[in-house]
């Protein structure tokens, strides 16, 4: 297919169309309105319905109900509206429904700016919502890759049958690139069996719960959901590796940030620095395989983020075991980071490490 | 350039490359010694508009305009700063609006109609042909119409600026002349500018409607 030009949060929407979402539930939250402007327009045209709700409390709760009749169902906000639907994503894990959320993150805490940020790492990796349940959580670093994950993600949703997030940033939303709906595999997903539809009197009925009173029955579910987090992390785990190969110091950067990395490193190398960058494009499961790949000329690990002091970097400690030298490098409140400034905040860490 | 009326609107989809011409457009101007204005009427886009460069305009010669609060900050509220209709008054100035996406950002021009007499302003539609909603004649029409109605301003010339951003080719900008040749012929509005980035408008035949128009990206920052 050719390819076509478009904005970020358009191209969300229409790649939801095209991996068969037909229910949009949300409310509106710069820098993400376009995704619900798209869905306004589109979902009419092929039977499907968009609902402006009042709330995010109550769009989340939409999409709740929707997953639980089996379809396909999205919502989309931005950090503070996704904060409000913590609660809606806990019940849908726990009652095992699939649907995806788009998260175009702004500054924070609080309702903070309508500029670009990462600040929310730690509310989609680690959840807002109570209870031990997981996210899986995509972090795509340009217009392509949204496109691609987006319709990734209701394949795993599906299979999971586990809310998908997608991490982009208000850059990425706002952002115009070329891209193309490429045909993918069809992924084999089992039926929707347990979708509340209708018995027609020919089977009991299905019910759509998170509330488990007795003991056994809630650690049985915890323990069969658990497994599932355990299949993510052995399977779904997704990253890239750049210029690995000599590096002296090892970047970590995810979405957006890393772009401006991959800037950074080209200077280092025009300085005669060599420099890497492990990309995580799965932030939960965090790609702590890929630090094996860090070869022994590294002598630091910098992670680069969109936040002041840093979230993704309590995982990438974790991943580097007490290895090597851990520095940082962020802004924050819409605030971008440089390449120059990556590249002297690096030289400013190999000096210290010499 | 100095053949268009003192007043430039210029209107477009979004990812037409609208701010693009137009801050190429300001910054022309000041170059030729005139005394440029820009004024940015985007109230509909958080991101990526031109009052972003307010600084490195300022350096160029160009007075930016936007917002009512605080004149470079992103915010999407629809405050227009009671300055825009300074250089709209004084006629020593050469003015380009920048005006925000569809026909809901475009009724911001409607506060300004006192000033939009016929023969005393130019109104350029920018066209993409590789956006979708103006791929097509009917579609690059419809958004004229749309913005029209809401203005109450005609379009006087369109600007071919189709393009695929660092990733444009001859062959874009041929076909985008093709869909702007069409819908000029349909409306009777000319082709003015052939508007794309300079090492593309370097390999474009010499014959063509409308004056070729060569950019540079000042909006999109060297990662993008």
């Amino acid at each position: 297919m050719a390819k076509v030009l478009m904005k970020g949060n358009e191209a969300v929407g229409a790649a939801a169309i095209k991996a068969g979402c037909k229910y949009f539930f949300g409310y509106p939250i710069t820098p993400q309105n376009e995704v619900p402007e798209y869905m306004s327009k589109e979902l009419p045209k092929i039977g499907g319905s968009f609902v402006q709700a009042e709330s995010e409390v109550a769009a989340i709760n939409m999409v709740y109900g929707a997953a639980g009749a089996g379809v396909r169902v999205m919502t989309s906000s931005s950090s503070p509206g996704i904060a409000l639907k913590q609660e809606g994503i806990s019940y849908i894990a726990g009652a095992e429904l699939p649907c995806v959320i788009v998260n175009m993150m702004r500054g924070g805490p609080g309702l903070g700016s309508i500029q670009s940020s990462q600040s929310d790492y730690f509310q989609a990796t680690r959840g807002g919502g109570n209870g031990d349940y997981r996210t899986l959580v995509y972090a795509p670093a340009n217009v392509q890759e949204l496109v691609d994950y987006t319709m990734k993600a209701f394949d795993m949703a599906d299979y999971y049958r586990n809310p998908v997030l997608v991490l982009g940033d208000g850059m990425i939303g706002q952002m115009m690139e070329p891209i193309e709906f490429k045909e993918t595999e069809k992924m084999d997903l089992p039926e929707k069996d347990w979708a509340t539809t209708g018995t027609k009197g020919a089977r009991k009925p299905n019910i759509v719960n998170s509330l488990r009173l007795q003991a056994p029955e809630l650690e049985a579910l915890n323990q069969k959901i658990e497994a599932k987090y355990m299949e993510m992390e052995e399977k779904e785990v997704i990253y890239e590796s750049y210029k690995l190969e000599d590096a002296e110091i090892v970047f970590v950067a995810y979405g957006t940030v890393s772009r401006i990395t991959k800037n950074a490193i080209d200077l280092l190398e025009q300085e005669g620095i060599k420099a890497g960058l492990i990309r995580p494009i799965t932030l939960w499961p965090f790609p702590n395989k890929a630090f094996a790949e860090i070869p022994a000329t590294a002598k630091a690990l910098m992670s680069v983020e969109m936040s002041q002091g840093g979230q993704m970097i309590d995982d990438v400690k974790i991943a580097n075991e007490g290895r090597l030298p851990i520095g940082f490098y962020g802004r924050s409140g819409g605030m971008v980071p440089a390449p120059q400034a990556i590249v002297e905040a690096a030289k400013e860490l190999l000096g210290g490490v010499k | 350039m100095l053949k268009d009326k003192r007043i430039r609107i210029i209107i477009g989809h979004y990812g037409s490359g609208k701010t693009e011409f137009a801050v190429n457009y300001a910054v022309k101007l000041a170059e030729m010694g005139k005394k440029s204005a820009i004024a940015d009427l985007d109230i509909v886009n958080p991101y990526f508009r031109s009052r972003e460069k307010h600084d490195e305009l300022t350096e160029k010669g160009v007075w930016v305009m936007s917002n009512s609060l605080d004149g470079k900050s992103a915010l999407d509220l629809p405050a227009i700063s009671a300055s825009v209709a300074a250089p709209l008054q004084n006629k020593e100035y050469d003015v380009v609006l920048d005006v925000g996406g569809d026909a809901v950002g475009a009724r911001v021009l409607a506060r300004y109609k006192e000033y939009f007499k016929e023969g005393e302003y130019d109104m350029f539609c920018i066209l993409n042909a590789n956006r979708e909603q103006t791929s097509t004649v009917e579609g690059a029409i419809r958004h004229i119409d749309s913005i029209e109605s809401v203005t109450g301003t005609k379009v006087t010339g369109l600007v071919n600026n189709t393009h695929m951003l660092r990733e444009t080719t001859v062959e874009d900008v041929l076909r985008g002349q093709e869909l702007s040749k069409r819908v000029s012929e349909e409306l009777g509005i000319p082709i003015k500018y052939v508007s794309t980035l300079e090492n593309v408008a370097r390999l474009l035949p010499e014959k063509m409607d409308g004056e070729i128009f060569p950019i540079k990206l000042y909006m999109r920052e060297i990662w993008m």
